[in-house]
């Protein structure tokens, strides 16, 4: 599903979202994140102390990433286990695809990991007639549904529990019909009992990674179901895919951004699985694969660090920044038609699929800034969705009607005495027009307000002209 | 506390020790030739404003839909002993940055600057205009590091009126009346750029007769983002209608907030579901001047 970009339809998407009554009273849910994040702020005094210091491991980590990447390399090889650089999505998979074939893997357990949509690895896998089996729960779900993830962390936020017992029911053939599943925990049981054999039967696990620690060559991932570390341990060969900035240099790096991490995203202290993977299991450890390799994807991601969007970079995926947006909690995540929703997905998805597709959802913003304030790592979500705003209108890519308008506007705009006579004729003769109810339900040229709201009507005069005849009275 | 009787409003001087400091610094700035000499913390010095000049950035909603919001402004600086000047002025150019439109926001805030040359500060009934001359300015001539200085020494004078009053000036409280049940909504650029939060809630608290009640979610957007209301209609209207829904559920009379903008988008979204709620920016409360209709209401409050 993930492949089939429908960014260019946003507004078509936002309104199919809106009339879905089903859709709007999942999103009614997903709104508890705000509440929870701002009690585990409040809990931790040295929070923002905290915020200002994992944005500066960071942007230390980002002005050195050629040398961390390459100590990080150094320390999996060191450590027994392989790194492969993967310049674009097509060599990301073609890497994982050779790995199967060359070991022969029919079934692939998968954690859940943005990186893998992005590069549409599940769609490459069936292709290659490959079984992919998502096991973290909501990932699970959707991929029952046939859906992409609507939310970076919480892929399944979209749907209901009654959406799931139904997609239960659908899929799971040897379910008895009797087996009451009205319970969240219940469904968690019946997909754990799925699960659990394919954990075992499974000849390849694939993890994301929520950072790289070039200091050991370690990966680490925060799960809430442990479904990660039965993806990790259990199959003979262990796949980390990742994207490069994810890299940190210290063990000491990754646990500070760990006390940031989980508190923007749920709210929690820290989740209930934090897993560290160096390597292949060593000859003492009990368990543990075979195999330990690394895809680290570029994707876009070098040529982002020279320019305007370098900020974005240091992104740790919490989904605070969707949490808190008024437009992601009106439509939710589908609606932004590529893999990244919400104010982090209207800034990398032109990055990753160009301005011509993505630039509906830079645009898509009233701005308001609730995104950067809630942000972990300070990153200045408007302002780097006003720099695609300016590329498309470089590019000459911003609708016509808008252009002609800004023109028009800027002309009066730039001279002043000439917009003060002009508006004040307009305001005057608006005013006379809605002077009976102070308002209009429709007007000329204002459709797009008109249409869902009245227009307030002018008082008369404008200021500036008032303010002109009283002070030369006073004078 | 204040020598003039017709004055409106009350300041306290020692509240505050890091008032008192930037206020004694911004008056080193200033002509010391001020009539009546200043003794900082002395509860008998009056007008904190007196021999300031005060540009008037009356921001381009006001100027056209609602003038009043500027008298009011201007009522309330004067009252705080401001010498008010209202420069030909025109828009802060917030549109054309937002649109990406960066040439023409240049020309628009280099024609700003310059206008405003000669005030020691200058203040807008608006919290995202202000936010546009404080914050955005320094950022839009970020590639021309002459103009970026020019652009941040300006910025540091440009205030949104009410932060301007309470965190400048050391205004406490005003003399105004407004028998009401208000709820206040706090527009984005303000709270999140200017931190404009406590301020109106403390002077209003002086407002006798005005019973204020919170609204839920009062940080989260209204839906307007200037164009954005025009280009994604349908959008805006689902967040405006959340609005409009909590707005109702305080059981308020009133609707107040700082920027003229946001107020059109609910006082519009109210109108149309046919809520009879009185939508008014601020100022107009504060300042007492509250003869005129509320916006997108007929002189003389007949209803269709």
């Amino acid at each position: 599903m993930t492949s089939i970009i429908t960014t260019p339809r946003f507004k078509d998407n936002v309104h199919e979202a809106l009339v879905d009554s089903r859709l709007q009273r999942a999103m009614h849910h997903a709104q508890n994140f705000v509440p929870r994040r701002a009690a585990a702020v409040a809990r931790l005094p040295e929070f923002e102390a905290l915020r200002n210091s994992a944005r500066d491991i960071k942007n230390h980590t980002l002005a050195h990433l050629d040398l961390y990447l390459e100590a990080y390399e150094e320390k999996v090889i060191e450590a027994g286990g392989h790194v492969h650089y993967a310049r674009d999505a097509a060599e990301a998979r073609r890497v994982f695809l050779d790995l199967c074939e060359t070991r022969g893997a029919k079934a692939v357990t998968k954690g859940k990991s943005m990186i893998s949509e992005e590069i549409g690895l599940n769609q490459a896998m069936e292709a290659a007639g490959i079984e992919a089996i998502e096991t973290d729960l909501g990932e699970y779900i959707i991929q029952l549904r046939d859906e992409a993830p609507s939310h970076i962390i919480a892929p399944a936020i979209h749907v209901t529990r009654d959406d799931v017992e139904a997609d239960f029911r659908k899929a799971h053939r040897d379910l008895p019909a009797d087996r009451d599943l009205s319970q969240p925990e219940q469904l968690l049981a019946e997909a754990r009992g799925i699960l659990r054999d394919k954990f075992l039967a499974a000849d390849i696990g694939v993890t994301g990674a929520n950072f790289l620690i070039a200091e050991t060559g370690t990966s680490v991932i925060v799960t809430n179901e442990g479904n990660g570390d039965l993806t990790q341990i259990l199959p003979k060969v262990h796949v980390v895919i990742a994207s490069l900035e994810k890299v940190v240099p210290t063990l000491d790096d990754a646990a500070q951004l760990l006390r940031v991490l989980a508190r923007s995203a749920t709210g929690q202290d820290m989740s209930v699985y934090t897993t560290l993977s160096t390597g292949p299991s060593r000859p003492e450890d009990p368990d543990g694969p075979e195999e330990y390799h690394v895809i680290l994807l570029d994707n876009g991601r070098s040529a982002m660090l020279g320019g305007q969007f370098r900020d974005m970079l240091r992104c740790i995926r919490c989904g605070a920044c969707m949490n808190h947006c008024p437009v992601y909690q009106a439509v939710g995540g589908h609606a932004y038609g590529w893999v990244y929703p919400g104010p982090m997905g209207a800034v990398l998805t032109p990055s990753l699929i160009g301005v011509a597709d993505g630039g509906q959802l830079p645009n898509a913003s009233t701005f308001c800034g609730r995104c950067e304030s809630v942000c972990p790592m300070h990153i200045p979500l408007p302002k780097m969705m006003r720099h695609w705003r300016e590329r498309e209108f470089e590019r000459h890519l911003a609708p016509a009607t808008i252009r002609y308008g800004l023109g028009v506007w800027s002309f009066f705009a730039e001279r002043p005495a000439l917009y003060r006579i002009a508006t004040d004729v307009a305001m005057r003769a608006l005013s006379l027009l809605g002077r009976r109810k102070g308002r209009f339900a429709s007007l000329p040229f204002a459709g797009g307000w008109t249409q869902y709201r009245d227009l307030s009507a002018p008082e008369g005069s404008t200021f500036q002209a008032q303010w002109r005849a009283k002070s030369g009275a006073v004078k | 506390m204040t020598s003039r009787g017709t004055r409106a409003l009350c300041f306290d001087h020692d509240h505050d020790l890091n008032v008192a400091l930037k206020r004694a610094v911004a008056w080193s700035n200033v002509d010391r030739d001020v009539p009546g000499g200043l003794i900082l913390l002395d509860n008998a010095v009056v007008s904190p404003g007196a021999g300031r000049r005060v540009g008037l950035f009356v921001t381009c909603l006001v100027d056209l839909m609602r003038p009043s919001v500027g008298f009011a402004a201007v009522k309330l600086l004067e009252d705080a002993g401001c010498k008010v000047i209202v420069p030909a002025q025109t828009c802060c150019g917030q549109p054309a940055y937002n649109s990406g439109d960066r040439a023409h926001a240049k020309a628009i805030a280099r024609q700003t600057m310059a206008a405003f040359e000669d005030c020691d500060y200058v203040v807008a009934p608006s919290g995202s205009c202000a936010g546009t001359l404080a914050k955005h300015y320094p950022e839009l001539f970020d590639d021309e590091p002459e103009l970026a200085l020019k652009a941040a020494a300006f910025a540091d004078n440009c205030h949104e009126l009410v932060g301007f009053l309470v965190d400048v000036l050391g205004v406490t409280s005003v003399s105004a009346r407004y028998d009401g049940v208000a709820t206040y909504h706090d527009s984005c650029s303000g709270l999140r750029e200017l931190g404009i939060s406590s301020q109106p809630r403390r002077l209003l608290a002086t407002v006798e007769g005005l019973k204020l009640v919170e609204l839920i979610d009062n940080d989260v957007c209204c839906g307007f983002g200037g164009t954005f209301a025009a280009k994604y209609g349908e959008l805006s209207d689902a967040i405006v209608s959340k609005k409009t829904a909590n707005i109702s559920a305080t059981g308020a009379d009133t609707l107040l907030a700082g920027d003229v903008g946001c107020l059109m988008n609910m006082a519009g979204k109210l109108q149309r579901e046919g809520k009879r709620i009185k939508v008014r920016h601020i100022a107009e409360v504060l300042a007492g001047m509250t003869d005129l209709p509320p916006i997108g209401e007929p002189v003389g409050g007949t209803r269709p």
